[in-house]
């Protein structure tokens, strides 16, 4: 069994996320908002080998075309990723994730004082990169750091 | 120069630059001339002071500043005073005071609740410290009662004592100091309260340098400002630890004699034990002059922000 090809068909139209690190696809969909209830036919590929990386993830959604802003978060969690927007069979776009400027509503601010975390305060979270390695964010509100990855 | 502050929220002293600051300067100098008496440059406009967490200085001064200029003060105080005790959130809170008045002065025990104030509201708010972040009303003071002390901001050694880590008077303090040209900065407090790593981040970024101490014997000769800020006790986990550091912070005449003559300390107070009493009647002391500017400089920023004549 070791040496059995996994076999995962080619989808028609979508959206493929490949090179994800190893084990950080299930982290991918979350920070997409992906919860597999939304009925979009999906393949999500674990620990699988990979000639750039060792072991891959890789995510393929039919029928789901994400745009730029939403693929980029991607890069919080998987820097490696590419993305492929396939049509009819055919990869019509290729590119790589780029780590986004300013991220609203995906990183938890670590202080716990901060008025962000203040549930029933209509506040969202909202921080700006502050430095690419190691990545880390600064809150909008309170200022605090996060590290992230 | 245009008026800058015209309908400007205030969240932290950076928002303001050098230029911004010496204009206040000059308008708080206007102010003083009524600090004893009423004007009606404000006549028809409320302010409306809402202090989530205690206050006796920054509260009263602006109540005094806003009716010294003729606008009607409604205040709020204590979350239990206020509906917040039956469950409201802040952001009802604080649409409900913007339809009420002209402009909100808010304290907050949250940090960032300022700046969400100011996103909520349609006219302008004033941040009168949230939580251990901000507090740029005081830095203002401060740098106003250096610059009448001394002429200048510029050019002299500042030594900042005590809770770097989690006073926000301190931290704006510091933030003020890298609009004007310091010939020293000297950060002087125990290890577990020196300032948070972004905050030393964004002073160098504006190209402030300073230098770390645990002491402030070795400086005491040479520093011309010493702003005093309260050891918190209750920040240490361990009471012994306190203990140790709590004497090498307390400003006293044996420290003092070792002094630069025209030395002053500084400090946003309420003190508790981080200056002895004996200080109070040198020359040195000079908290209580810069609690007396409070009114002035506040009745400054309101005129500004406001629109009102001095």
């Amino acid at each position: 069994m070791s040496n059995a090809t996994l076999t995962v068909s080619k989808i028609r139209s979508g959206t493929v996320i490949d090179h994800i690190p190893s084990g950080k696809a299930i982290e991918v969909l979350r920070i997409l908002g992906i919860t597999g209830r939304e009925g979009y036919r999906m393949a999500i590929l674990m620990n699988v080998e990979s000639r750039k990386l060792g072991r891959k993830d890789v995510i393929k959604i039919e029928g789901k075309f994400l745009d730029a802003k939403e693929l980029n978060l991607i890069a919080l969690v998987a820097p490696t990723a590419t993305i492929n927007i396939v049509e009819e069979f055919e990869v019509r776009k290729k590119f790589r994730v780029a780590v986004p400027d300013v991220v609203e509503e995906v990183l938890k601010c670590p202080n716990s004082t901060c008025i962000t975390n203040k549930e029933r305060e209509p506040v969202k979270s909202i921080h700006k990169k502050v430095r690419d390695d190691p990545l880390e964010f600064q809150c909008m509100y309170c200022g605090t750091i996060v590290r992230v990855g | 120069m245009d008026n800058p502050y015209r309908g400007v929220d205030v969240i932290s002293i950076l928002d303001f630059g050098r230029r911004e600051l010496e204009l206040l300067f000059e308008y708080a100098d206007k102010a003083q001339k009524y600090a004893r008496s009423k004007i009606e440059s404000l006549k028809g406009k409320v302010v409306a002071l809402a202090f989530f967490e205690p206050s006796t200085r920054t509260r009263f001064s602006f109540e005094v500043a806003a009716k010294r200029l003729g606008a009607d003060v409604i205040s709020i105080s204590g979350e239990e005073a206020i509906s917040t005790a039956k469950g409201e959130n802040l952001a009802d809170s604080v649409r409900m005071l913007d339809y009420y008045s002209d402009l909100i002065v808010i304290r907050h025990k949250y940090e960032g609740a300022a700046k969400f104030a100011a996103e909520i509201a349609v006219n302008p708010v004033i941040n009168g410290g949230d939580g251990w972040q901000h507090h740029p009303t005081q830095a203002m003071i401060d740098l106003y009662t250096v610059q009448k002390l001394f002429g200048t901001v510029d050019g002299l050694k500042y030594a900042l004592v005590g809770d770097l880590k989690y006073g926000r008077a301190i931290t704006s303090f510091l933030y003020g100091l890298t609009r004007f040209k310091p010939s020293a900065v000297y950060l002087v407090s125990p290890e577990q309260l020196k300032p948070r790593e972004e905050v030393l981040t964004k002073v160098r970024e504006l190209g402030l340098k300073y230098e770390v101490l645990e002491s402030l014997d070795p400086i005491i000769d040479e520093v011309d400002v010493v702003y005093v800020s309260r050891i918190q006790k209750e920040r240490f986990p361990d009471p012994l630890e306190y203990a140790k550091v709590r004497g090498s912070y307390t400003i006293d005449l044996k420290l003092l004699s070792r002094a630069k003559p025209g030395l002053k300390v500084l400090h946003p107070l309420p003190r508790v034990d981080e200056i002895a009493l004996e200080v109070d009647s040198t020359v040195y002391a000079a908290y209580f002059y810069q609690a007396s500017l409070a009114v002035p400089v506040r009745m400054a920023l309101l005129s500004l922000i406001l629109g009102g004549e001095l």
